[in-house]
């Protein structure tokens, strides 16, 4: 260090360099020059498009709904849960132009109820896709980096969770306690995260360990934890992304068959406007079809879009998937 | 030059790679990638390592750089407390060491992150190291990037690597290793994946820049013309053991072991007053695998003898002028 030829600069001034801005405002212009790119290349995708446009349909919904209440729609008929329409004698009532759906056996407006779920739906399945997100990338990472006892004992667990059939296990569970929505999301969120998700990411985070790049980072001095958090995880995001898309189709799907079976303790949901039809003798009721189809159909729907979503991402993630 | 503390000084230095055990069985098989190998480099002398593929020059590289740990040996390396053993530095001390001693990869495709900049990647040591803020770090890559040849550097700090040519991502990789000051760097065949039109720009930055920083480096390198353009010193490596060692000129000039002997006369020498050695060994280089107790160089010695065989591997003498051989016969 002592030595004077020891200067990395070259001998005229002008190598000194100036950036016009600073690090942080070049890091998010990367940032979204990245995300351009990577939705240019969704965009090349029909089906990744077609899941976008109905996840966006449902997505106006929710935001709708608050507007309308507030607006146009008189609380004390269209609340999805306390209002009832006193003017129409018999329910449930047929659509016509006042409940553009219809109303359900108790005299509420479907419509209403519809998109107040998408919310629902929608806090639902974002809370349990960042559980997921959050433990199988750090789980998958770390079993991966320090393999041995750690990563025995995290496989074994995944392996449990794999076998455990979940819809029984969250019935039971839902049975003996009062779940609630935010209760349910982090359990679906743990469950796909210390499961499947994680047997995925760890795969992949094999694959990365041992790529040079490490190595190279090591001797630049980097401690494990640098490894794992700068090099590591980073390359594994795309990935655990891709595996939130079918988390949230889990939870959508699960929270159905659970509020479906009146076992949730939440106030309205798509499954519950189903467990009200079931509970007041109309399922089989195909005349009466506006009690039982939106909400079955969104369901189907919701699902499917962020399935299709899934699909079009992993075509990016995996590029040997991709056609061309 | 002779009379100056060495920079790097290796003793016994060995590493086996265990092989699996069959399903009840624990195995005793090991590889023996680098098999008790001594040499001393001084400060300013860049020693070239050359040998087929397998013959555990990267192991040797690897092990210098502690990327992996030895099975046994000593590597002393002139630091800021004077000489020390860091051949199993833990921890912290690890960590200083790593400001002294740094790698250049062979494949520049495999040692960048394809997730970061190239300001991240060149600016990782200080940032790990706690060199300065980021506005000293961002100043200092800058400047490097100026000299390294990836000018003007603002329009090269914020790229991805896939937005390079192999060129560019050796010379940021050179970078990396170079901006924390080291002042002994490993070079693994660092040319070998390019293409052959821009090798020697490489070579010659490199040589610039241990010129300029005071760097030493250990070159490894299968191409003995590059090792010649590169390095004062070369030594010859066969299945773990370095079997030939001198001035490069020296050792190019007047090879004395049959293996060295073989590897030049494969390599073509722009030189007409070169005298051609009598070529040819048989077979290829095989793992070292439970190495028999006799020369390395037996199987595919040309001019072997009982003795060879009765014997264990040949010990690397001087035979005067520092030139050094591992060979009962001569
Ligand atoms: N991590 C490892 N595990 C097992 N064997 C290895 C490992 N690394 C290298 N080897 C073996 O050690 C020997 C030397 O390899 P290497 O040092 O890469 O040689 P070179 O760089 O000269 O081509 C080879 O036989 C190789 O197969
Ligand atoms: S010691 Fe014998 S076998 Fe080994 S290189 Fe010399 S002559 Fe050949
Ligand atoms: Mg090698």
């Amino acid at each position: 260090m002592a030595q004077a030829t020891k200067t990395i600069g070259g001998p005229s001034p002008e190598s000194v360099v100036t950036l016009e801005m600073p690090v942080w405002r070049i890091r998010l212009m990367l940032l979204w020059r990245s995300l351009r790119a990577n939705a240019a290349l969704f965009a090349e995708n029909p089906i990744g498009l077609v899941g976008l446009a109905i996840i966006f349909f449902f997505f106006l919904m929710a935001l709708a709904h608050p507007i309308l209440m507030a607006t146009v729609w008189d609380r004390n008929v269209y609340h999805p849960v306390v209002g009832i329409d006193q003017t129409i004698p018999f329910h449930p009532s047929p659509p016509s132009p006042t409940h553009l759906l219809g109303t359900d056996p108790l005299g509420r407006d479907i419509l209403s109820q519809l998109m107040w779920s998408a919310k629902s739906e929608f806090f639902l399945g974002t809370v349990a896709a960042l559980v997921t997100l959050v433990i199988a990338t750090t789980v998958g990472a770390v079993s991966a980096f320090y393999g041995g006892i750690v990563d025995s004992l995290f496989m074994r667990l995944a392996d449990l969770i794999i076998m455990t059939p979940v819809v029984t296990l969250l019935i039971v569970l839902s049975t003996l306690m009062n779940v609630t929505l935010i209760e349910l999301a982090f359990l679906v969120g743990i469950l796909s995260g210390f499961g499947g998700a994680t047997i995925i990411i760890k795969s992949q985070a094999l694959t990365i360990k041992v790529r040079t790049f490490i190595e190279a980072a090591r001797v630049a001095g980097g401690s494990n934890t640098h490894l794992i958090v700068k090099h590591i995880i980073p390359n594994l995001l795309p990935l655990s992304f891709l595996y939130m898309m079918f988390t949230v189709t889990n939870a959508i799907f699960l929270e159905a068959v659970l509020s479906f079976f009146g076992l949730l303790n939440i106030r309205m949901s798509w499954g519950l406007m189903i467990h009200t039809t079931e509970y007041c003798g109309y399922l089989l009721d195909l005349k009466r079809w506006w009690l039982i189809f939106p909400a079955s159909l969104s369901i189907t729907f919701l699902c499917a879009a962020f399935y299709l979503v899934g699909r079009a991402l992993d075509e990016i993630v995996n590029p040997r998937l991709r056609r061309r | 030059m002779t009379t100056q503390e060495p920079l790097v000084k290796v003793e016994g230095l060995q590493k086996l790679f265990p092989l699996a055990g069959g399903l009840f069985t624990e195995s005793r098989s090991a590889i023996h990638a680098v098999d008790g190998i001594n040499f001393v480099i001084p400060p300013g002398e860049s020693l070239g390592l050359a040998g087929e593929s397998g013959s555990g020059k990267t192991t040797t590289g690897k092990l210098l750089v502690r990327l992996i740990d030895p099975t046994d040996g000593h590597i002393y390396i002139m630091g800021e407390g004077g000489e020390a053993d860091i051949a199993h530095l833990r921890g912290k001390a690890l960590k200083r060491f790593r400001r002294n001693v740094q790698m250049i990869f062979q494949d520049p495709y495999e040692s960048l992150n394809p997730r970061r900049t190239v300001f991240d990647t060149v600016a990782e040591p200080l940032e790990v190291q706690g060199v300065g803020n980021v506005l000293e770090r961002e100043q200092r890559v800058a400047q490097l990037m100026d000299v390294v040849g990836l000018s003007p550097p603002k329009t090269f700090l914020f790229r991805f690597p896939h937005e390079l040519s192999g060129g560019q991502r050796q010379r940021v990789a050179i970078a990396r290793a170079l901006i924390i000051e080291p002042t002994f760097v490993v070079a693994d065949e660092p040319t070998s994946m390019l293409d052959v039109s821009i090798r020697t720009g490489i070579m010659n930055l490199m040589q610039e820049l241990a010129d300029r920083l005071g760097v030493t480096y250990l070159y490894i390198t299968h191409d003995l013309a590059v090792a010649r353009y590169m390095v004062d010193r070369l030594a010859v490596m066969y299945l773990g053991k370095i079997v030939e060692m001198g001035d490069m000129e020296e050792v190019l000039h007047h090879p004395l072991h049959p293996y060295t002997k073989a590897l030049i006369s494969a390599v073509p020498v722009p030189d007409p007053t070169f005298e051609r050695v009598l070529p040819d060994i048989k077979g290829s280089i095989a793992k070292p695998i439970d190495p028999k107790s006799r020369c390395r160089f037996y199987d595919r010695c040309p001019i072997k003898e009982k003795i060879c065989e009765g014997s264990d591997h040949p010990n690397l003498e001087d035979k005067g002028a520092k030139h050094y051989i591992a060979c009962y016969l001569v």
